[in-house]
């Protein structure tokens, strides 16, 4: 059991150092700490959606495909009752045209949702505070199920089935 | 009616011992803190409850993570979701089993070794001829052994946690060949850094406290015999490893619940 | 019974003493002179350990008080307690030496914990006293590598290091051969006298205890039984002290421990 005391001393720091750098990968690599930590460039823009679907804050932002940013948070507008979607897009020296589509898309079947930007063709380009106008909403697999089913049932008795649907 | 009084006895037993416990606990934290002269004591102990616990905590990381991460893909390969890897690695070593595999390991390794060395502390009467010497055995012994757990625990339960989520890394991407890309992604999307890794983080501390205080009660209270120190020692394994697991259950409520 | 304070440095007055519902002691009366080696002798089991704690008032008796110094040992506040117990030492029947330190960090011990000496000077006293048990030159063993008798001196180098005015033998000669066990009764005798010093021996060995002792107690039944120099207890017609002094296996004290009726309980 008896160890020089100066061993001691360093085997703790080297523990500790350790312990300090598994937190680090813990923040960075696995929480993704880095990409909500590097403010100095980003910027924020709003969209809005009418069905957000399973979209939630940290959800990845991409141009096809490719990481740009990500979903810093979601509030409702309690006016029109559409869901107002806060992005935080990285790099402000990539100029992203302000008529840009933004979709909700999941990655795969089971998967997460995240945002997909369509790039416009405008001169101008998206800036802090800007908004996306077009959008599309999260496909909502219960509707398109329904959606599916009405037409395959056919126009045959479209007249009976329109009044319960509406209630 | 004997099953009442023995009820009755045991439910008193069980009473005293919490009481003796904590009356000790308070000792401990009572005692007034010199740092020049605790923080040496403090090192020392660090190195043997904390250094000397790593091997374990590395090694049983690492296949931790790996097993998962070997189980969750054949799991979701039934659902082609196999991309969802790394979050599942991320979020079950994170949440649960980086505080509680390391806790339970703790108990194992480092809180019996602390029991049974404070027992035979007692048994030798090197803690009586302390306390004769006029130095106070639980700022002495008890204090810096107690305070070294705290600290330890949650550093090696996020040493256990980046191991265990690089070895399902290991598996998933440099065995399976899942995307490297994917894997990282879908991980940092979903885990948050102050709802999964700062709560686990917060749950090893308790752990890293209770079984502390368990461990340098019983030594501190075990009967100086031989068998005394073994059934002491056996009592802060089990006591240790229940306690651990009932509060993981708590913490977890309340964690999900409020936080 | 109650002498006067003065040259009195332990009086321990209507002492009695409870574990569970055991009575140890009842209503005992003990003074021990200042500069004098005191033996307390009596069979095994009758709590000579419990005497000595009961002195360092780590125990507490049940009724009675005990002054050391002039001080009531049990009402002293933790820091004056532990102040007082810097004047005394004990050695413990295992020596209790600390298992992760050689023999210069035991000694050397007290002196850390109570006081800021440079360390050359913590060196120079730590080896004067191991020199004075002869055992200077195992200054870098661990405990574990020192013999019984070795390991008592050591502690009792350790007991001694701080210069405490009494001193508390508990069972200093059990498990040594003969030759330790001379050693450690010329050492008692020699430090006894050499540092003024006032020593309390606790031990069941008449010999060893007779030849350096200069005042006996011989506790019985939680009573003290006798008391004096050793050559009056040695010439004492009380059934009980003769029975004891010379080692006789039944008498007052029973050979039996108390039990139903023997013939009864063979055939029953």
């Amino acid at each position: 059991m008896q160890q020089p005391q100066r061993w001691i001393e360093i085997t703790v720091g080297f523990f500790l150092l350790i312990g300090i750098l598994a937190l680090l990968m813990l923040g960075l690599q696995v929480s993704g700490l880095s990409t909500s930590l590097t403010s100095k460039n980003s910027y924020e823009v709003t969209a809005n959606f009418d069905n957000i679907g399973d979209l939630r804050p940290r959800a990845p932002v991409t141009i096809s495909g490719v990481h740009i940013g990500e979903v810093k948070s979601i509030s409702l507008n309690p006016v029109s009752f559409k869901a107002i979607v806060t992005l935080t897009l990285n790099d402000n020296k990539m100029l992203i045209p302000d008529d840009s589509a933004a979709s909700i898309y999941t990655a795969g079947i089971l998967g997460s949702n995240y945002i997909e930007l369509t790039p416009g063709f405008d001169d101008t380009s998206l800036h802090q505070g800007s908004m996306i106008t077009s959008t599309h909403s999260a496909l909502i697999l219960e509707n398109l199920i329904g959606q599916l089913v009405y037409k395959i049932g056919g126009g045959s008795d479209n007249a009976s089935k329109k009044p319960t649907k509406a209630n | 009616m004997n099953f009442l009084q023995a009820l009755g006895t045991w439910a008193l037993n069980v009473c005293e011992q919490l009481g003796r416990a904590s009356c000790f606990l308070f000792a401990t934290l009572g005692r007034r803190p010199r740092f020049i002269r605790t923080f040496p004591l403090l090192i020392q102990q660090l190195y043997a409850i904390g250094v000397l616990s790593l091997l374990i905590i590395i090694v049983s990381g690492l296949f931790i993570g790996m097993v998962v991460s070997l189980q969750g893909y054949n799991t979701l390969e039934k659902f082609s979701a196999t991309q969802q890897l790394g979050q599942l690695v991320a979020l079950s070593v994170t949440r649960e089993l980086g505080p509680v595999i390391t806790a339970l390991l703790f108990a194992g390794r480092a809180g019996s070794a602390l029991t049974a060395e404070i027992a035979l502390m007692k048994a030798t009467e090197q803690l009586a001829s302390m306390e004769m010497m006029g130095v106070d055995p639980l700022w002495r012994i008890i204090s810096p052994r107690f305070w070294a757990g705290v600290i330890s625990m949650p550093v090696l339960a996020a040493i256990f946690s980046a191991v265990a989520i690089y070895g399902g890394y290991l598996v998933g991407v440099k065995w399976l060949g899942l995307d490297a890309g994917a894997f990282w992604s879908n991980m940092q999307s979903t885990v948050d850094f102050h709802g999964d890794v700062i709560n686990g983080l917060i749950k090893s501390l308790i752990f890293g406290f209770v079984i502390t205080w368990i461990s340098v009660y019983q030594g501190y209270d075990a009967v100086p015999t031989a068998e005394g120190i073994a059934r002491a020692t056996t009592r802060t394994v089990v006591y240790g490893s229940l306690a651990v697991l009932s509060l993981d259950f708590i913490l977890t409520a309340v964690m999900l619940g409020g936080w | 019974m109650i002498p006067a304070a003065t040259d009195n440095l332990v009086t321990l007055a209507q002492i009695s003493f409870k574990r569970g519902d055991r009575l140890i002691f009842n209503d005992i009366n003990i003074t021990i002179p200042r500069g004098k080696i005191v033996g307390i002798m009596g069979p095994s089991g009758t709590g000579k350990t419990t005497l000595l704690r009961l002195i360092g008032a780590q125990l507490k008796p049940t009724a009675g008080h005990i002054h050391v110094n002039g001080q009531n040992i049990h009402q002293l506040s933790t820091k004056d307690l532990y102040l007082a117990r810097r004047q005394m030492g004990m050695l413990f029947q295992s020596g209790g030496l600390f298992t992760g330190m050689n023999t210069f960090e035991n000694v050397a011990f007290p002196l850390r914990e109570h006081t800021t000496l440079p360390e050359t000077m913590i060196r120079d006293i730590v080896l004067m006293k191991l020199e004075a048990v002869g055992l200077r030159g195992a200054v870098a063993l661990n405990p574990s590598e020192l013999s019984g008798g070795m390991s008592r001196r050591v502690a009792l180098a350790r007991a001694i290091v701080l210069d405490p005015q009494l001193i508390m033998y508990d069972e200093p000669f059990t498990g040594l051969d003969p030759i330790a066990k001379g050693v450690i009764v010329q050492l008692i005798k020699k430090l006894n006298n050499a540092l003024g010093l006032t020593s309390i021996l606790v031990s069941h060995d008449i010999h060893e205890t007779c030849a350096i002792a200069d005042l006996l107690y011989i506790l019985a039944d939680g009573h003290i039984i006798g008391s004096g120099t050793p050559a009056e207890l040695l010439k004492s017609e009380h059934p009980s002290i003769k029975q004891f002094m010379q080692g006789l296996p039944d008498g007052m004290i029973p050979f039996q421990y108390p039990a139903k009726d023997y013939a009864k309980d063979l055939l029953s």
